[in-house]
């Protein structure tokens, strides 16, 4: 679904790298050139992009949980159908992003057993709990919402990979977020007991939300190499800035109040929202968020408890190789 | 404005749509736990797939019954608001899915089945019928090479996997025997050329399964008790559990568009 500005800091490699082919792969990103999986790269951009695409493969695969603790309870057999499809399409997409991240050399199943360590990150949207139908709008609306401001410009990323695999995403991200402001526009014009369950929703997911977009710019350790080499085309607080300017508007026709008083719009049209509390992001990163125990434990049970599958499946293809290849010398 | 259960008028022709929508609506429900949860991403892909398929049969057949019984139903009052003894599906599918193999395994019996099924039923006299048997017979064929394919990776993979897969053969056997079961109204509509005997469709399911499960080094099972009931509604006890999920907005929050 989405991935968050994670990246650390990166040691300059340059002094490790040839120079001139340094000089000229710079030129190429400078220039607007796609770089490809054969193309000469510095270690440094294949290391950065292998963590951000596989952050995100695994923000795919993790954000299953919340949404998918609600197809069960779909409140009509439309609403189970779309619903099924959505997390269906977030695995969709962490199939397509771990395929992108093979081609920098990483495997998947290093990168996954990687994250089920504890030692990759994940979006921390994700470590929130869904508490009422309501929720399911919600992150179709806002979560998805955030996650396209984010990804449209990794449309143009450097790597060609990744922004082709975002332009599918995005398509399907869009979709969704439509569906979620279709479930919250449902809600709304509803009972009083449906607009309370929209409102309260909007409540405990907006400043998560707004967290999405990472560290306030001032604080941000890494965005110059992501943006030198065009991984990155838009700061933080430029893509949080955008996302609350799209969202003010859709909240007021929604008729909901968003959960700070403090805002106030400036006379160039922009939303000014309250100072975010990063103390709660950085306790959900390290950990501390409502879900991220129950998230992990919930991946590893499905990975442990899948393992005699997977064996199972690749027994059979020793099996099956070894009958062709004795055949084949019959 | 509390919603008590509906009631419905099951003339033969409302009870055979509801049973067959009743089966998909379960077995897909049943798939769709599996979402987010699969021993590979591959598979919650492909149980997502099947899911939403059964989902997208039971939602077809559903309007048809509310259409052919005629009353103020409607896909989701069938599908939220009768209880467990409402319920007509086969006790097959509503079975936990267990390991992975149990899943299979059901799928395997249940697509096989359908696949044979839906074929026949393309040449119904019911138009609506036909139509849904056209569109759901493509998507069997699919179902049934996908859990084909995994019975014969599970059966002949490792002594874990073949075990697994065995047992989960053994246990769901019994409940095979109601899909070929007809009563008294259903021999009407074969008589009339809306319906298929199932009876006939036996020898050629069983031939299937034979070769696969042979295939897969696997046997099935010499016991031919059957367990009945599902299509009255005497179902097992889990339909009641799954039901109180399913259900469980709806009967919350009485009345609401959502």
């Amino acid at each position: 679904m989405y991935t968050q500005a994670l990246n650390t800091a990166e040691a300059d490699d340059r002094s490790l790298e040839d120079v001139a082919k340094a000089a000229q792969f710079q030129a190429r990103i400078d220039a607007e050139e796609r770089i490809e999986p054969n193309d000469w790269m510095p270690a440094a951009y294949r290391k950065t992009l292998t963590r951000q695409i596989s952050q995100h493969a695994h923000s795919e695969i993790v954000g299953m949980l919340p949404e998918g603790n609600w197809i069960t309870r779909a409140p009509t057999l439309r609403r189970k159908a779309a619903l099924l499809a959505k997390v269906q399409d977030e695995c969709g997409h962490g199939l397509y992003l771990y395929a992108a991240a093979e081609t920098l050399g990483a495997s998947r199943e290093e990168l996954v057993d990687t994250m089920l360590a504890g030692k990759a990150k994940y979006s921390s949207i994700f470590n929130y709990p869904t508490l009422t139908w309501a929720d399911i709008g919600t992150i179709g609306w806002l979560v998805d919402g955030a996650a396209i401001m984010n990804q449209i410009p990794l449309c143009r990323c450097s790597y060609g990979p990744y922004a082709r695999a975002m332009i599918r995403v995005c398509k399907e991200e869009s979709f969704h977020q439509r569906q979620g402001y279709e479930i919250m526009l449902t809600l709304c014009r509803g009972s009083d007991e449906q607009k309370a369950m929209a409102q309260d929703a909007l409540d405990r997911w907006w400043w998560p939300v707004l967290m999405m977009f990472g560290p306030p710019d001032a604080t941000s350790q890494h965005s110059d190499t992501s943006t030198k080499w065009k991984i990155k085309r838009f700061s933080n607080d430029e893509l949080r800035q955008k996302f609350v300017d799209a969202t003010v508007p859709q909240a007021q026709y929604l008729g909901l109040t968003i959960p700070d008083p403090g805002m106030t719009q400036d006379a160039d049209g922009h939303w000014r929202y309250s100072a975010i509390d990063w103390t709660e992001f950085k306790q959900v990163l390290a950990g501390n968020g409502p879900c991220n125990r129950d998230r992990m434990a919930a991946r590893r049970k499905s990975h442990d408890e899948g393992a005699w599958v997977r064996e199972a499946a690749a027994a059979y293809a020793a099996k099956r190789a070894q009958r062709q290849t004795a055949q084949a010398a019959e | 404005m509390p919603v008590a259960n509906i009631q419905v008028s099951e003339t033969p022709l409302v009870l055979y749509a509801l049973r067959r929508a009743d089966d998909a609506l379960i077995l897909g429900h049943r798939l769709s736990e599996w979402c987010g949860h699969a021993p590979m991403m591959e598979e919650d892909m492909a149980l997502s797939n099947i899911a939403l398929d059964l989902i997208g049969q039971a939602r077809e057949l559903y309007t048809y019954a509310a259409k052919a019984e005629g009353n103020d139903n409607d896909e989701d009052k069938l599908a939220y608001l009768r209880d467990v003894r409402q319920y007509r599906n086969l006790l097959l599918v509503e079975q936990p899915n267990g390991d992975f193999a149990q899943t299979l395994v059901r799928q395997f019996f249940y697509s096989a089945f359908a696949d044979l099924y839906w074929r026949a039923m393309m040449t119904s006299r019911d138009t609506t019928l036909a139509a849904i048997a056209a569109k759901s017979e493509k998507e069997s064929a699919y179902h049934l090479r996908h859990a084909s394919e995994w019975i014969i990776r599970l059966g002949d993979g490792t002594e874990e996997s073949h075990a697994r897969a065995q047992a989960a053969i053994d246990h769901l056997w019994a409940f095979t025997g109601e899909m070929f079961a007809v009563d008294d109204g259903e021999r009407a509509l074969i008589h009339a050329g809306i319906a298929v005997d199932p009876g006939v469709l036996r020898g050629r399911w069983l031939k299937m399964l034979s070769d696969v499960v042979s295939e897969a080094t696997l046997e099935l099972p010499q016991n031919d008790w059957m367990q009945q009931g599902g299509r009255v509604g005497r179902h097992s006890e889990h339909l009641g559990h799954l039901l109180s999920e399913l259900q469980s907005m709806q009967r919350t929050f009485p009345g609401l568009a959502w």
